[in-house]
């Protein structure tokens, strides 16, 4: 039922963010959609993402958003200076035609059977059909030595997040340190980017500006 | 969600705070994440404003963690929260790097609508 709810309100903002033509109205969708996506995250037992998707996300992420949209002044804009007119109908298309691949694609993977019931098993049983369930997926691993200090229901929380992003016998030590150099890249280039134009620096920014309108 | 599966979990002596695992099918989360990543491209594809496209994006970014966390829930593999993280942490990057851009963009040009922006069009 909340996913059901939650679900469908994600979609009907997301529809709303795109057909608002503001932009500031577009963002504060936006902000709800991501507030039912953490809902959805809630569902899925994956709680310090649901909550770092509220902070990060709908927190830091949209307000950096909004206050781009604030400083460029950017209002509603007009349509009748549009260069492809035959983009948006374009565009329609290529969603009904990407969302025919979607639908065949998930169709194809749910297992065979009666529909309704094969879809309401229990997650483990979808392999089934398999003669040996793989010990890694069932989470049934009768060898102490294998068994993972995780369990499924503490899977999500802030301790089973920190004992696999830093355990060294995992292979997510590495993409956190290299996600790490990733992010300082980003902020010396975003502050690079957005930086004024010094006084000695007129002749290239104004070169920039030539090229350009040329 | 399904009330019979819920209440048999529950008979079968589960927590009945946590959600029941494969109460919702992992295919609906798939096909809303599906939809959501769609409505992104639309978005991508039909606004003429940079910054809504740059929102779009994160629609189909989220689509994607979406599905990573329903896999990974139904798998019972950390590895999906772990992409997730990932995501997120790039998509940071990326807004903060694109909205760099844009304001540069807007300071030589005045004006940053996608149709206009040709600079590198050779």
């Amino acid at each position: 039922m909340l996913f059901l709810l939650f679900g469908g309100s994600a979609l009907v903002t997301g529809i709303t963010m795109v057909l608002f033509p503001n932009p500031v109205r577009s963002a504060l969708f936006l902000v709800l959609n991501l507030f039912c996506v953490a809902v959805l995250y809630l569902l899925l037992n994956a709680y310090f993402l649901a909550t770092v998707q509220v902070i990060v996300y709908a927190g830091a992420i949209m307000v950096l958003f909004l206050f781009v949209i604030m400083l460029l002044n950017l209002g509603t804009p007009d349509r009748s200076l549009d260069k492809l007119r035959w983009q948006q109908p374009a565009a329609v298309g290529i969603a009904v035609v990407l969302a025919a691949l979607f639908g065949a694609v998930i169709y194809q993977s749910v297992p065979a059977g009666p529909p309704a019931s094969a879809m309401m098993v229990e997650a483990p049983t979808l392999y089934a059909p398999r003669a040996e369930p793989n010990p890694m997926l069932t989470n049934q691993i009768s060898d102490p030595n294998q068994l993972r200090a995780i369990t499924p229901d503490t899977m999500g929380t802030v301790t089973g997040i920190g004992q696999s992003l830093y355990n060294p016998g995992e292979a997510w030590l590495f993409p956190f340190e290299a996600t790490s150099i990733l992010l300082l890249i980003a902020v010396i280039g975003s502050v690079v980017l957005a930086k004024r134009r010094l006084p000695g620096e007129d002749a290239s920014a104004a070169g920039e500006r030539e090229g350009g309108t040329g | 969600m399904n009330p019979v599966a819920e209440s048999a979990a529950v008979a079968a002596g589960a927590n009945p705070l946590l959600p029941v695992h494969g109460a919702v099918p992992l295919s609906w989360y798939l096909i809303l994440s599906a939809m959501l990543f769609m409505i992104g491209v639309v978005g991508v594809l039909v606004k003429r404003n940079p910054i809504v496209i740059f929102m779009s994006i994160e629609l189909m970014l989220n689509a994607v963690n979406l599905s990573f966390i329903a896999f990974g829930r139904y798998l019972g593999n950390v590895g999906g929260q772990m992409f997730a993280i990932f995501v997120m942490a790039v998509a940071a990057a990326e807004v903060a790097v694109g909205l760099g851009i844009l304001i540069s963009i807007f300071r030589s040009r005045e004006n940053i609508n996608v149709d206009e922006i040709n600079v590198m069009k050779g």
